[in-house]
């Protein structure tokens, strides 16, 4: 057992999670505020999900961080076990088997497995042994990760999968050759330009384009074996592109994204929830329509306002100023986080800090993106502050990973 | 340095967010007021403009009809029998319509009992406030007085998605002028319907009224329109042209205004109205032989014939190689060029000067004048398209510009047509068929009309419009303007007593009328048709235009049948009819309104489409 001195704990940062916690509470109380149906109403419910998770994280910080680095394996094992078995025994919520129903309760492992998969990954890779330049690590790093997406993708639940993608932001970070960042930054441009105008006119562009610079370089005598495979990795790409997007995409996927591409407009259709999200933030204007009075929250205009579409309630009631207050608690709080971990020279530490922050600013970035209609339309929650359980209880286990890493800045490790 | 990665990415995800919400939030703030699904609009739809024709008599209003809406939470569900009765239904009937009101929402209106009647509403309406949970929508649909001019009206119906799209005025489920006068006048006929904006709750109830009513309108109302149609005409028109196809167009010279526009065979636009409006809609667009939904006044396109004469022998006399006296030889046709004969019916040899060949239809003369005015000038290229001028003068060859959506602007051919046809090697004998009105030359037949009205006027003409007036508005200056020909008004005396002659002792002497003196020509124009990829020729359509009374005219048409042989047997009689109809209100020569009327020339139009051969012109 660590000895628990207050001073040694980042204070700041708690106290910032736990604001967002309580914005979290008002605007769910905000949204459920007159829904006179449910007595057992969302607010409720998630202050039960609030006290129930501090008691859990109280629980975890006492625990010695060698307890957690010793079973790292066999957590991240016993969690993979849980996703297989959810794919049999799950019960579906819209469409996906994410949830375990046990005694009343539900349970997202889905949510679990991030913390899980930081705590496996961190391990993985703070054995001397690991070295990220070698390949055969990459590999197994990369295993570690593609695991629970792929199975978060069988349930399917897509939102959540997407997320997993952070961690390869923290692999980027601690020293992963840039060649794959590069071939995916290639590909997604490619992807989207593909969507936007058309297999036909990319495929000539791109002929256009390297045969130019396949003349250029005849011309000057370089060497051209590269450019060719690039040119025929353009190619493939972009029918492959075209070929996923038109037939492996279901019809709503390409409407989502559609709509932020700004290829479709039906307001009242498909691209409803976006609207309705932004004439939110429109009548919120500068200073906002008060608590309890937003015409759209009390409309209930908005599905999922209460979970994914959460800070749609705060840009109305709040109006601008509310919601900047609540993006500087985020962008302050990440700040924050990586400065410390920065200073970090345990490799597990940093490694673990590290996915915390990406985990949380990936949902930040990705929830706020969707609700002010910069990203399509993706079910992941705002963290601290949407509404659910397995949710609040997975950031919160995270944000007590690192308060406790953090903690521990004077430790040999 | 990838430490830093995290740190840059944070900040400028930050940036880009605030930024966005300032737009959303500050700078675009409370403007797409449209698809807010907590403020309620209501419209306000200003009744469409009835039309009326020149005599004020009604044409076309509105009826209305209600609907009964019902909220089914506000029901008080223990008075159902008594509603029921209230409300003149079977009470099973009201509770399965309820149920499925309540099926669809218990909170929004749905439809309960719809398209009641004026007259079944009134006993509702007493006892509607009753009961709690109903309200009425009212609804309204034009309404035809009179059963005529159905291309000339147009029609409405709902706007589709790509008018929605275009323009921002229409949402999904108004009104539009289709097609016709309707869609031409769309803006004076709608007016502008005005909005209030409602606040509504969680219930989608309304609250009160959005900020204070600060973004509500007022609807503009819309405007009647008075028509240039004589009804009276126009009806009567329909009636000499039961059983036959065709058009008559019949226009006041003076004004440009347009008595009469009568197309054959017509339909009942009250069959464009409610909801087998579509299903109707495409059994007129199916009929391809008699097609109804083909304005023939302004959309057919035929060879003018011999009425076309009259043009050449302006044209003729304003360049100075006829004049009055001029005499052409004829020997039942002529040779206009070797081994090329001109038939003419003149039978044996005659010598006809200008007022003779008008009303005996001579062929040769106009052959020879018009060869003339070609070789007037020093190539035929030059000369044709001198004569093209003077042609396109009078309003052929183009859109005339009248206010109907619907048109063809003809053909009247040019020197550049015949190099590209004749590959530049062609003389004025190569297109010796203009000369009576045969070969390229297309016209319509309001372009006819306009001619005849030209003539009447001695040389100008008004642009010919459906629209006198338009309530607290004013009518387009165009059709206030005189559009003057390229004929000077001293060579229109001899070609008016000519086409007197035409009435008095030539062609047409079966549709004269006492009293009144009507210039006129008739034609008599060869026509094809391809059935199964052979050409055959069909009975010609016989065509007269005329005016009257010839020193003072007060009416200009241009009747057209199709393939009803002579214009004499068909055109020229209903014609006098019409100008009798006109002028006297009362017609004299019942025999020839009988014949008229009994007229059928349904077997003509049936022989195409016969399997065995057919004879025609008989």
């Amino acid at each position: 057992m660590s000895n628990l001195k207050i001073k040694n704990y980042d204070l700041t940062s708690l106290i910032i999670v736990i604001s967002l916690i309580i914005i979290g509470l008002i605007n769910i109380y905000s949204v459920s505020y007159s829904d006179s149906n449910s007595i057992e109403n969302f607010f409720t419910k998630q202050l039960v999900f609030v006290l129930f998770s501090f008691a859990i994280c109280s629980v975890l910080i006492l625990l010695d961080i060698n307890f957690y680095f010793k079973y790292a394996s066999i957590i991240y094992i016993s969690m993979v076990l849980l996703l297989i078995l959810l794919l049999f025994i799950g019960k579906e919520v819209n469409g996906a088997k994410s949830w375990f129903n046990f005694l009343g309760f539900s349970l997202q492992p889905s949510e679990l497995m991030k913390p899980v998969t930081a705590l496996a990954i961190a391990k993985y890779l703070s054995n001397v042994h690991s070295d990220i330049k070698n390949y055969k690590i990459q590999f197994y790093s990369f295993i570690i990760i593609l695991v629970p997406i792929v199975l978060i993708l069988l349930q399917p639940d897509p939102g959540t999968a997407l997320i997993f993608f952070s961690f390869y932001l923290v692999l980027h970070i601690v020293g992963l050759p840039s060649i794959y960042l590069n071939i995916f930054m290639f590909i997604s441009i490619l992807f989207i330009a593909t969507i936007i105008i058309g297999m036909k006119i990319m495929l000539m562009i791109t002929g256009i384009i390297f045969s130019i610079i396949f003349l250029y370089s005849i011309y000057k005598k370089n060497k051209k074996s590269k450019l060719i495979y690039i040119s025929v990795f353009a190619v493939f790409n972009i029918l492959i592109s075209t070929f996923i997007y038109e037939n492996l995409f279901e019809q709503r996927h390409r409407d989502r994204i559609g709509v932020v591409l700004g290829l479709e407009k039906d307001l009242a259709g498909i691209g409803y929830n976006a609207n309705q999200s932004k004439l939110a933030f429109n009548s919120g204007g500068l200073f906002g329509q008060g608590f309890l009075k937003g015409t759209q929250t009390k409309g209930d205009f908005i599905p999922e306002q209460h979970s994914d579409y959460i800070f749609a309630t705060i840009g109305e009631e709040w109006g601008f100023f509310g919601s900047l207050f609540v993006i500087s608690l985020f962008i302050v709080l990440l700040m924050r986080m990586t400065e410390r971990t920065i200073k970090q020279t345990s490799i597990f530490y940093k490694i673990f800090s590290y996915s915390v922050i990406a985990i949380i600013f990936f949902h930040f970035a990705i929830n706020i993106s969707m609700v002010i209609g910069l990203f399509p339309t993706v079910g992941i929650p705002l963290p601290y502050i949407s509404y659910g359980g397995s949710s609040l209880l997975s950031f919160m286990i995270l944000f007590t990973g690192y308060l406790k890493i953090d903690s521990q800045k004077k430790s040999k490790w | 340095m990838r430490d830093k990665l995290l740190q840059l990415l944070i900040i400028s995800v930050g940036i880009l967010i605030i930024v966005k919400l300032f737009s959303l939030q500050v700078i675009n703030s409370s403007s797409e007021l449209i698809y807010n699904a907590s403020v309620q609009k209501i419209y306000e739809f200003p009744e469409r403009g009835y039309i009326y024709d020149r005599n004020n008599k009604l044409i076309v209003s509105n009826d209305f009809s209600y609907d009964i809406l019902v909220v089914p939470a506000d029901v008080n569900l223990e008075d159902s029998i008594l509603i029921s009765k209230d409300f003149n239904i079977d009470t099973s009937v009201f509770n399965e319509k309820l149920l499925d009101a309540q099926n669809f929402s218990n909170v929004k209106a749905s439809i309960l009992i719809n398209n009641i009647s004026k007259d079944e509403y009134a006993p509702i309406q007493e006892k509607l406030w009753k009961h709690s949970g109903f309200f009425v929508q009212k609804k309204s649909k034009r309404t035809y007085n009179a059963l005529t001019a159905a291309n000339l009206l147009g029609y409405i119906s709902e706007v589709n998605k790509s008018e929605v799209e275009k323009n921002s005025y229409y949402e999904i489920g108004e009104m539009i002028g289709r097609q016709g006068l309707e869609k031409t006048y769309e803006d004076k006929l709608r007016g502008v319907k005005g909005v209030k904006f409602f606040q509504k709750d969680k219930f989608n109830r309304i609250i009160g009224s959005y900020k204070n009513g600060d973004y509500d309108t007022l609807p503009i109302p819309s405007k009647d329109l008075t028509l240039t149609i004589d009804l009276d005409l126009q009806q009567y028109g329909d009636s000499l042209m039961q059983n036959k196809r065709g058009s008559i167009v019949a226009i006041e010279p003076k004004t440009g205004d347009i008595l009469a526009l009568i197309n054959s065979p017509s339909y009942d636009l009250s069959s464009l109205i409610d909801k087998n409006r579509s299903i109707n809609y495409k059994k007129l667009e199916n009929d391809s032989i008699g097609k109804p939904l083909f304005e023939r006044g302004l959309q057919g396109q035929y060879a003018p014939g011999s009425t076309f004469k009259i043009i050449n022998a302006l044209i003729g006399l304003q360049e100075n190689v006829i004049n009055e006296e001029t005499m052409h030889r004829c020997e039942g046709g002529h040779f206009y060029s070797k081994n090329a004969f001109m038939r003419c019916h003149t039978k044996e040899t005659t010598f006809s000067d200008l007022n003779n060949a008008i009303y005996t239809s001579c062929n040769t003369f106009f052959a020879k004048t018009y060869k003339e005015i070609i070789e007037n000038y020093e190539s035929s290229s030059v000369g044709l398209d001198k004569w093209n001028d003077y042609v396109r003068s009078f309003g052929f060859g183009n859109y005339l510009g009248y206010d109907h959506p619907t048109g063809q602007p003809g053909f009247i051919p040019s020197s550049q047509y015949y190099d590209n046809w004749y590959n530049n090697s062609w003389r004025a004998v190569t297109t010796i068929s203009n000369s009576i009105g045969q070969g390229e030359i297309l016209t319509t037949p309001i372009q006819l009309a306009n001619f005849a009205a030209t003539i009447a006027n001695r040389g100008w003409y008004i642009t010919p419009h459906f629209v006198k007036e338009i309530e607290n508005d004013s009518i387009n200056d165009n059709y206030k303007r005189k559009n003057v020909s390229l004929i000077d008004s001293k060579h229109f005396k001899p070609i008016i007593n000519g086409m007197i002659d035409v009435i008095d002792i030539g062609t047409a002497t079966n549709s004269k009328i006492r009293d009144i003196k009507i210039a006129g020509k008739t034609g008599t124009a060869e026509n094809f048709i391809r059935v199964n990829g052979k050409r055959k020729q069909l009975t010609d359509h016989s065509i007269f235009i005329g005016f009257a009374p010839a020193d003072d005219p007060k009416i200009a048409i241009c009747v057209f049948i199709e393939n009803g042989y002579w214009g004499s047997r068909w055109a020229a009689p209903i014609s006098s009819l019409i100008i009798e109809k006109y002028l006297k209100k009362e017609i004299n020569r019942k025999w020839l309104e009988n014949y008229i009327l009994e007229g059928d020339l349904t077997t003509e139009y049936l022989k195409p489409y016969l399997t065995t051969n057919f004879s025609i012109n008989e």
